[in-house]
């Protein structure tokens, strides 16, 4: 099993505890450079950018770019990469990373094919290295380490684990959690595509053991099954920390394709009926609109106290 | 994108699986000449991109010409579950000892290919029984492999040989054309024991279109939906009146949740992408311009670091350009919305803090 916080944050005996190191794949690009900006002003550990041709030059006359993965990796020893590049290059790139040592990488880009994100997730097996996405926001634990695009405002820290297919509803229902004074002590983006690197059930065994875990947040939409999957692992795991789910796409019509690569009802696989009749078989309550999400969170944690 | 019926039996025979003679049209006059060509009997098939199709009598049989005048703009104008004809296919009529099911399909929770066949086929997938089951990584199906669904669904002799080499090439068809499903159902064992595709479900992965011009022929978009994509925003036109933009697809698919639940009726989902400028907000109000049902437009933006000042500018030029002349009832979430606000009063958008408060007023409004 990953541990997820040893490798964001570290233990205290470790020179870079509180501070590893991140390289930015595709830091000059215009994407890549204004989010590599943001992560360093949250206070991440960029310690080098990769854009090939581009090597022995800066980003914001700090941060050491350089031609490969591989130098990037011996010059800093980083175990961290996120992912900038087009989603036609994002392959290589992958390759790249994993085969210099990186340990997490995160797969930013949407539209990537899915036979790609298939052959990356196999290169990282072999490795043992985790990928987040593609087509992820990123990962974050509030006030400590932000690898991703999301925006800082809604996040704040303290003991929830959000876990979630989209971005923008990440954002919205951690703002609607941090302004009822529910902090998160981690957030996975697990991404919109039909393929995820790591699933909910992966992201679910990152942080079902974190010892002052006072609750869980699902937040899954239509397609695909890995939110049944999680709440059968739900109840056979016997986890019994506050947990409330949201699912979006109950008013979308079948065999389309809504927004997110995954988000496709085809016959009854992935419809939201499938999803809330799994979690409520789990006990687990979901929310209609994002904002009832921490209304429902602190009745369960009412119950359960 | 999903191909119809015909398209993916083109690719079928491109790869040599077995097929019934059949010949696709638009219109009746074509319809005619191939009746003559193909000889009765035969069947006239709808086809659309969606299942269901001979309950709903999309598929008939036909056995000579009066037939042929009475059922061919019969079938052409059913509507099945919201869709309309596509075109016709006419099919020669199959002599069939037994219907099997087979597909090969991206298992996505397990993340690898997974075979799926049953001797007992010719039903939707949910209620096929005795399911065969083998993951299959990358979807390359091995000649061993194949021999051993074919003997695990019991079949010997002539028609497991047809039946591995039919596998066989539908696993070759998905890898090389990156597709998300492949499906026959029914794979019919003839009289004579041969094994044919009577149909053919095939859906490709859209992020791959990159890498297959080859398929662009099947890509079918509405005009609206196309210039959708060349803005990089995604569309899914719907029937209802309130066109439904924000960003990110989630917050959009949830926006549309809310107003279904407070009885309103989305136009479309409009997805602008995670950020949103003057630009994109300006682009997505001239895509719905457009579509002429749309009665009032509902706007849910969260930017963490968007300003709310420049949607608002969006807002009054589609305005001043006489683009638009739809109430807008949005949900900014951002920076200096105090100040968007005093910027669009009096204009007719309307804005609010919470997706519930426009919600409430679109569909309130629209009733007016």
């Amino acid at each position: 099993m990953t541990d997820i916080f040893g490798l964001l944050k570290g233990k205290p005996e470790d020179l870079d505890y509180k501070k590893k190191g991140v390289i930015v794949q595709g830091i000059t690009g215009a994407y890549g450079s204004l989010h590599a900006h943001n992560m360093i002003t949250y206070g991440t550990n960029v310690v080098a950018g990769v854009t090939p041709g581009k090597g022995g030059q800066k980003f914001e006359d700090k941060v050491p770019i350089y031609n490969t993965m591989q130098e990037a990796v011996d010059a800093t020893g980083a175990k961290i990469s996120i992912v900038f590049v087009p989603a036609k290059f994002f392959l290589g790139a992958a390759k790249e990373a994993l085969e210099s040592g990186i340990k997490l990488l995160v797969a930013i880009p949407e539209h990537v094919p899915i036979r790609d994100t298939m052959e990356a997730l196999d290169l990282a097996n072999q490795k043992g290295a985790v990928i987040i996405g593609p087509n992820t926001p990123g990962i974050m634990i509030p006030e400590l380490i932000k690898i991703g695009i999301m925006p800082a405002m809604p996040f704040k820290a303290g003991k929830i684990a959000v876990l979630s297919k989209s971005g923008t509803l990440l954002y919205e229902i951690s703002d609607a959690l941090t302004n009822s004074g529910f902090g998160q002590s981690i957030t996975i983006g697990i991404g919109g595509d039909p393929i995820n690197g790591t699933r909910l059930i992966d992201a679910f065994d990152m942080v079902k053991d974190i010892s002052d875990l006072e609750g869980l947040v699902i937040v899954g939409e239509i397609g695909g099954d890995s939110e049944e999957m999680l709440a059968q692992k739900i109840i056979d795991s016997g986890f019994k920390k506050p947990t409330v789910a949201y699912i979006a796409g109950r008013a979308a019509p079948k065999e389309k394709r809504m927004g997110h690569a995954g988000a496709i009802v085809m016959g009854t696989y992935g419809s939201a009926e499938s999803k809330v009749s799994m979690f409520n078989k789990a006990n687990i309550p979901v929310a209609k609109r994002p904002a009832e999400v921490p209304v429902l969170l602190a009745g369960k944690m009412e119950k359960s106290d | 994108m999903q191909l119809l019926e015909f398209q993916a039996k083109e690719l079928f025979r491109e790869y040599g699986i077995n097929l019934l003679d059949s010949i696709s049209s638009t219109n009746i006059e074509e319809g005619r000449k191939h009746a003559k060509e193909l000889g009765y009997p035969f069947v006239i098939k709808i086809q659309v991109p969606v299942g269901g199709r001979g309950k709903a009598g999309g598929i008939q049989k036909c056995q000579n010409d009066d037939e042929f005048e009475l059922k061919y703009p019969q079938v052409m104008d059913l509507t099945i579950k919201g869709e309309k004809a596509r075109a016709i296919l006419l099919e020669k009529m199959a002599d069939i000892k037994k219907e099997l099911y087979l597909s090969l399909f991206l298992n996505r929770s397990k993340r690898c290919y997974t075979i799926i066949a049953s001797a007992e086929g010719g039903v939707e997938i949910e209620s096929v029984k005795n399911q065969v089951i083998k993951e299959v990584g990358l979807g390359d199906v091995s000649d061993e492999l194949a021999k051993e669904v074919a003997k695990e669904i019991g079949l010997e002799g002539k028609t497991a040989d047809g039946f591995v080499d039919t596998l066989k090439k539908l696993s070759r068809l998905t890898i090389e054309k990156e597709a998300e499903l492949a499906e026959i159902n029914p794979l019919a064992i003839m009289q004579d024991d041969t094994i044919m595709a009577l149909d053919g479900k095939f859906v490709t992965d859209d992020n791959s279109n990159f890498r297959h011009p080859e398929l662009q022929k099947y890509q079918e978009k509405t005009e609206i939906e196309e210039q959708a994509e060349k803005s990089g925003f995604s569309l899914v036109e719907l029937d209802g009146d309130i066109a439904v933009v924000g960003n990110g697809a989630g917050l959009v698919m949830s926006t549309l949740d809310m107003l279904s639940d407070n009885g309103g009726k989305p136009a479309c989902f409009l997805d602008v992408g995670g950020g949103a400028t003057t630009e994109s907000v300006y682009e997505a109000l001239t895509l719905i311009s457009r579509i002429r049902r749309v009665k009032g437009i509902l706007v849910n933006l969260y930017g963490g670091i968007v300003k709310t000042t420049v949607v608002a500018e969006a807002f009054l030029k589609a305005y001043e350009d006489n683009l638009i002349d739809l109430p807008v009832f949005a949900r900014l979430k951002g920076t200096e919305s105090e100040k968007a606000k005093e910027m669009l009063e009096g204009s007719r958008t309307k804005i609010f803090t919470s997706v519930e408060e426009a919600i409430n007023a679109a569909v309130m409004g629209i009733k007016k």
